[in-house]
Parts: structure tokens; C-alpha cells; sequence
């Protein structure tokens, strides 16, 4: 969109792009005469600059709120929970519900887990939840959330802004949920989240071996699991424990039909045309605008 | 010597554990009678906690909102903000609440789920 207002406001300036900007350039600071440009023109120029201009701010300050609420949920967590034997940086807090989730800050991140998430899972069950918080923090997606959540704060009206944001967030859970399963196996990964989510301890803990339990999984739920995701998320999301949003629902759903049903990948030909293009999407325009002007 | 945030937390154990607001001196005593017969004696080794200590850490908790002091007596006397329960409920809320920036402040688990979505969930596990 920015690029789009640019390029048309700099349509007289010069005929490609970095010809344009050094015209711009020319009329800002050396004020060199304006004439060439008519209101349109100007108009499409300052929105753009106003544009970006918001975006930097919306993420600048977005990123100072989020730091100042991790820095004050930290500081409570220093006083209410407990380190844990299972590893440095993570903590256990005195409650009863399962919960497990991870606190980004570089150094300073940490993986808090509940009481009650504890007593609920077995001990490969909760390596598999630890293992996917820490590809969590290791694979930097904080980053990736706060990209995304400044983007739909600056563009709130902007529908792109919010699917990004609920597709960035299922995203980044499927990649814990893969680099989980690089030491637990996938039964094991698929009774964590079903535990957790289901927001109880399983009744029966007499359970068969490991790979008896991934059979029956595989081949008894494989379509059951996806139904309730599309009908019945929408209306109800409040329902369970009082918070949330459809999106996130429909992402645990997505997670578990996932593992219980992996899609075959795509053929290596598709893949790749795909992926090309996408980048040539990207890099096409881009080369169009700025090559003519790196050449001449 | 204890680390300031060691000591925060074991003032705030403390403060949570006593039903009225303390002064720093009977803090200080509180510290040094449960280090004495804590494990922790290795942290102070032989040394007495001094007053000013005890007073930064409670302005310190107090400038976090976790700590207020009465002002109408000499010396002033402490006391928590609210029980460690209502501390802990306030974190969980932050985690399990659908406040908008939240899923940027912190990755959970699970997200939330709907009712019908957990049945499903539990109907899994019975099977398997």
C-alpha cells in the first residue's frame, strides 16, 4: 500500500524509482522546485509517509507495552513460583488448573508451568509440553507475535491484519508441535494437548503402551476431531474457562487433526513452483521499479 | 549476603504468612530468626541483616504495588496489598484472560478451548 502511493506519487518525478526518490530528495532538502508534482501526486506522497510513519510508531509502542507488561508478570513470578528440578528457566506456579506457557525476554524467558499441569501429565507427556515451549523461545517467535499483533494494532479495520495475526499464531504453534516431536513421540505429544486442553486430569491412568495408544488414536479419530472446528467454535467461544477467542480454538483443533492425520507433503515440482512463485510475487515489481534506475 | 530479589521474596513470604501490617525492625527479626533456622542459614553467614536493608526491600515492593505502609504510626508498619492467592489468580487471569495484546505478551500452551471442543478432547483420551 505504501509502495503503491509512492510509486504513483513519484510518477512525474522520474521514471523509475530511485530516479523519483532523488528527485523527492532534491525537493525536500535542497529545495529544488516543485512544480512537476500535481496535488494527487502529493497527496498519495504524504499518505504514504504518514502511513509508514504509523506503522514504526504503532510498533515502537507496541513493543513498549508488551516489555512492561512481561517486565511486571515477571516480577510477580520472582515472588509466587518456584524454580523447577526439570530445567533452568522454568517455573512452577501454586494452581490448579493446567497451564503451560513461556514468557519471552531473552535471557530472562521463561517456561511456567501450574501445579496442576504437573500432576496431570505424565513425565513424557510434560517433556513433550517443554519441548515445545522452548522451540517457543528458541525459535524467536516472540518476535513474529509482536510483528503481527503491531501490525493489526496500527490497521485495526484492515481484515488482512487480523487473519495474518491468527494465521502467524497457528503457524508458530505447529512449528513447538514439530520440533516436540523430534523426542516424544506423536501419541504422546497428542495426550498432552488433549489433557491440557480438556482442562482435566484423565480418569484412567491405567494406559496401554505407548505405541497400542497411537494405533487406536490414528485410526479411530482421525475425522473426528475436526468437526467440532467447524461447526461449532464460533458460537460458544466463552464457554470454556471463561476466555479466549474462536481463532485460538479453531487452532487446537487444527493442531490435533494435524498430528492424528498428517497430509502427505506436497509433491517436490509443486513445492517448488510455489515457492517460486511467491518469490517472484515479491521480487518482480520490486526489480521493475528499482532495476532501470540501478542500471541507467 | 542474599540477593535483593531473594530477599523480596522471602519478605513477601513473610508479609503473606502474618495477618498485620509488621515494622522493618520486626522483619528484620522475622529474616534473621527464619534464616537462622532455615536451610538458608548458609546465605547469611553470621551477618545481621541491617534495618536500612530490610527498609529498601519494602520500598522497592512498595514501588511495585505489591506492599503498603501504614503512615499514621512511627515507625511505619507494612503490610502486603492482597494475599499471595489473589497475586496468583491476578497472573492467571493475565494468562488464561482474552485480553487483546495478551497472545503477543506471552505463548500459551493451549489456547482456549470451546466446550464442545473439550468434550471431544476427553472423549479422545477415554479411548485411547
Amino acid at each position: 500500500m505504501i509502495g503503491a502511493m509512492l510509486v504513483y506519487g513519484l510518477e512525474p518525478a522520474g521514471d523509475n524509482l530511485i530516479a523519483g526518490l532523488r528527485t523527492l530528495a532534491g525537493m525536500v532538502f535542497f529545495n529544488a522546485p516543485t512544480t512537476s508534482l500535481g496535488f494527487w501526486h502529493l497527496f498519495a506522497l504524504s499518505a504514504a509517509a504518514l502511513l509508514t510513519a504509523h506503522l514504526v510508531f504503532t510498533l515502537l509502542l507496541t513493543y513498549v507495552k508488551i516489555e512492561r507488561q512481561r517486565r511486571r508478570h515477571r516480577e510477580l513470578l520472582a515472588l509466587l513460583a518456584s524454580p523447577d528440578a526439570g530445567g533452568p528457566g522454568t517455573l512452577v506456579i501454586n494452581h490448579d488448573s493446567p497451564v503451560a506457557y513461556c514468557l519471552p525476554g531473552g535471557a530472562r524467558s521463561v517456561t511456567v508451568l501450574s501445579d496442576g499441569l504437573m500432576a496431570a501429565l505424565e513425565p513424557n507427556e510434560l517433556r513433550a509440553v517443554l519441548n515445545h515451549e522452548n522451540a517457543h523461545l528458541s525459535q524467536r517467535h516472540d518476535l513474529l507475535l509482536w510483528a503481527f499483533a503491531a501490525w493489526r494494532q496500527a490497521l485495526p479495520w484492515f481484515p488482512t491484519t487480523r487473519l495474518a495475526q491468527v494465521a502467524v499464531n497457528s503457524l508458530i504453534e505447529m512449528l513447538a508441535d514439530d520440533a516436540a516431536l523430534k523426542s516424544e513421540s506423536k501419541a504422546t505429544l497428542i495426550r498432552a494437548i488433549a489433557i491440557v486442553a480438556s482442562g482435566a486430569s484423565p480418569s484412567n491412568p491405567a494406559m496401554g503402551p505407548l505405541g497400542n495408544k497411537k494405533t487406536t488414536t490414528d485410526s479411530d479419530s482421525g475425522g473426528m476431531v475436526t468437526s467440532p472446528a467447524a461447526t461449532g467454535s464460533d458460537v460458544e467461544d466463552s464457554a470454556f474457562g471463561g476466555s479466549g477467542g474462536a481463532a485460538s480454538a479453531r487452532t487446537t483443533a487444527t493442531r490435533v487433526s494435524r498430528l492424528l492425520s498428517p497430509k502427505p507433503p506436497l509433491a517436490r515440482g509443486f513445492r517448488a513452483l510455489v515457492l517460486a512463485g511467491s518469490a517472484l510475487l515479491l521480487a518482480v515489481p520490486t526489480a521493475l521499479l528499482f532495476v532501470p534506475g540501478l542500471l541507467g | 549476603m542474599a540477593s535483593l530479589g531473594e530477599l523480596e521474596r522471602a519478605v513477601m513470604d513473610l508479609l503473606w504468612a502474618s495477618q498485620e501490617a509488621v515494622t522493618a525492625n520486626t522483619m528484620r527479626d522475622l529474616l534473621a530468626h527464619n534464616t537462622g533456622t532455615d536451610d538458608g542459614a548458609a546465605a547469611h553467614p553470621g551477618k545481621e541483616l541491617a534495618v536500612t536493608t530490610v527498609l529498601t526491600v519494602l520500598s522497592r515492593l512498595e514501588k511495585k504495588g505489591l506492599v503498603e505502609r501504614e503512615r499514621g504510626t512511627r515507625p511505619h508498619r507494612y503490610q502486603a496489598v492482597s494475599s499471595r492467592a489473589d497475586h496468583t489468580a491476578e497472573l492467571m487471569h493475565e494468562v488464561l484472560g482474552s485480553a487483546p495484546d495478551r497472545e503477543a505478551v506471552l505463548a500459551r500452551f493451549i489456547g482456549s478451548v470451546t466446550e464442545s471442543e473439550a468434550a471431544t478432547l476427553r472423549k479422545l483420551l477415554g479411548q485411547s
